[in-house]
């Protein structure tokens, strides 16, 4: 469904992205995991067209979206929920959803999701007509998910959903992750808490400085000695 | 009573300043540039309606509506050639662009249209009203100019709450990258807020020199740069700031000249600007500028 193919990113003359490759199939939970500047938000943001690759290519459903311009993404059916929710703080949770659904016209259909979303984040109704920067961290957090399903999507982007987030709120979060998928949709998740991440992916990559240095079933890397030691803390 | 006479025409100075102000506003919200060509816009506008009006001899709401679209098409010439190359270049090359674009502008006015200042007839017929017995006259232009900055200010509060392109506009204006995840087109977006600005621009030439009717190269200036202290005034990027800010710096403006000293106008309304970003810098209504790491 999606394939990164010998990705490399720079900024400026700092290499971010040295090679990286790896391949998403429909239905999957694939997580990517590595500590602080490892690359992760970098390769998202590079996926949904925000940074230029300097090489290799980025295959969508058969095109490449290097080729597109990046507004045009989302409605391709790709979300991507960014690292620090980057909710409209100056806009309404409702409108927030709306903007989520910025390039439906079907207002029925729009209408429709709306309602999906309220009842996976019954909160979110709750809140309808708060200022979205009123919000509590893992309200916006609900919300920056809620508003990328707003645009229907085949498969979502999640960057550090659990960052910032107390331990009930991130089990709450990881539950809904795991629902979205099993409602059918495509979930390629970053994430510095790998166990968690591990916990609910059905195959996992491992990023160091740039490069891939691991990848597998998630049960497997869970079990795997050096992951243990650099990233379970066990 | 001519104090109230000053205040009325504070007011519709103020709103005049106000139409101008809400060009800067919207653009700096926006783009996060200032446009310092926009005053010579207003310069461009004034020269269109009279060259319409006056030399070609159409109605006024005619060569106003053509005056519009004109500074609308100009605006976005000016965007798309001037500034979107440097979207992604430093604040101070953009600044420095746009000083030069408004050099551009008043000298290719001062190539076509020549040295010598016109005098602009104005665009409105409203004949004066005249109160409490005669000693209280508001004119025309003022008649016209106070409840049409009013009516532009409404319509463009529900025009960005309201609509899918103005919640576009807002998104953009607060995180360029979370606007690109929704859809939502930047470089269109901006388009349409120089469109906007360039349109507003037009309206305010038209009611300016109606009232003050000298227009040269350089007219333009001079309310830009005014139009841009109200829109620090109240608070750049707040629409509702450049009301508030254009129409205090209007009547702060009037009433200096009536009271304290007529030469000392100009300086009284830039002294203003530098209390205000000695004691507010944010404006009346600005909010506080979240830097991004």
């Amino acid at each position: 469904m999606l394939e990164v193919k010998d990705l490399q990113v720079y900024y400026g003359v700092i290499q971010a992205i040295k090679n990286v490759s790896f391949n998403v199939e429909e239905g999957e939970i694939i997580a990517l995991i590595g500590a602080n500047g490892a690359g992760k938000t970098t390769i998202l943001q590079t996926i949904s067209g925000l940074i230029p690759a300097k090489n290799g290519e980025v295959i969508y459903e058969g095109v490449n979206l290097q080729k597109i311009p990046s507004h045009k993404i989302v409605a391709m059916g790709l979300a991507h929920v960014p690292e620090g929710r980057r909710v409209f703080s100056q806009l309404s949770v409702y409108e927030n959803l709306l903007m989520g659904a910025y390039t439906r016209n079907d207002k029925n259909e729009v209408e429709d999701s709306l309602h999906h979303v309220f009842k996976s984040f019954p909160r979110l109704e709750e809140r309808k007509k708060q200022m979205a920067g009123t919000l509590s961290g893992g309200e916006q957090q609900m919300l920056a998910m809620g508003r990328a399903l707003m645009s229907k999507p085949k498969i979502v982007l999640l960057d550090e959903p659990s960052m910032g987030l107390s331990p009930i709120l991130v089990e709450e979060v990881f539950d809904i992750i795991q629902s979205i998928n099993k409602a059918g949709t495509t979930v390629l998740l970053v994430e510095q808490n790998a166990k968690k991440a591990l916990s609910i992916a059905d195959r996992a990559y491992v990023l160091e400085t740039g490069n891939i240095v691991l990848e597998g079933d998630a049960k497997e890397l869970m079990n795997n000695e050096s992951v243990k030691k650099a990233y379970l803390g066990e | 009573m001519s104090f109230i006479s000053y205040l009325i025409n504070g007011i519709s100075l103020g709103s005049v300043y106000a139409i101008i102000a809400l060009g800067y506003t919207m653009v700096y919200g926006i783009a996060k540039m200032l446009n310092f060509a926009h005053g010579d816009v207003i310069m461009v506008g004034g020269y269109i309606i009279f060259t319409f009006m006056s030399t070609l001899g159409l109605s006024p709401i005619l060569s106003v509506l053509i005056g519009i679209i004109l500074c609308t098409l100009l605006g976005l010439t000016i965007e798309h050639i001037a500034y979107k190359p440097l979207r992604k270049a430093p604040s101070l090359a953009v600044l420095i662009t746009a000083i030069g674009v408004s050099y551009f502008l008043q000298n290719m006015a001062l190539l076509i249209a020549g040295a010598e200042s016109k005098s602009f007839s104005s665009v409105i017929s409203v004949p004066p009203l005249s109160l409490a017995e005669g000693r209280l006259t508001i004119s025309g232009e003022t008649l016209v100019t106070i409840p049409l900055c009013i009516i532009i200010m409404v319509s463009l509060t529900i025009f960005v709450r309201k609509s899918k392109t103005g919640r576009g506009m807002i998104a953009v204006s607060e995180d360029k990258d979370a606007a690109v995840l929704m859809g939502i087109n930047v470089n269109k977006t901006i388009a349409i807020t120089f469109a906007i600005g360039s349109a507003l621009a037009a309206i305010a030439s038209a009611l300016m020199f109606s009232t003050y009717s000298n227009l040269s190269s350089t007219s333009g200036a001079m309310p830009g740069i005014k139009a841009f202290v109200a829109a620090v005034f109240g608070g750049i990027g707040s629409v509702p700031g450049a009301m508030i800010g254009g129409i205090l710096l209007g009547i702060i403006e009037i009433i200096s000249r009536a009271y304290i000293s007529t030469q000392l106008g100009d300086a009284i309304v830039f002294l203003v600007l530098i209390i205000v970003l000695l004691v507010k810098p944010t404006g009346i209504l600005g909010k506080k500028i979240q830097e991004k790491v």
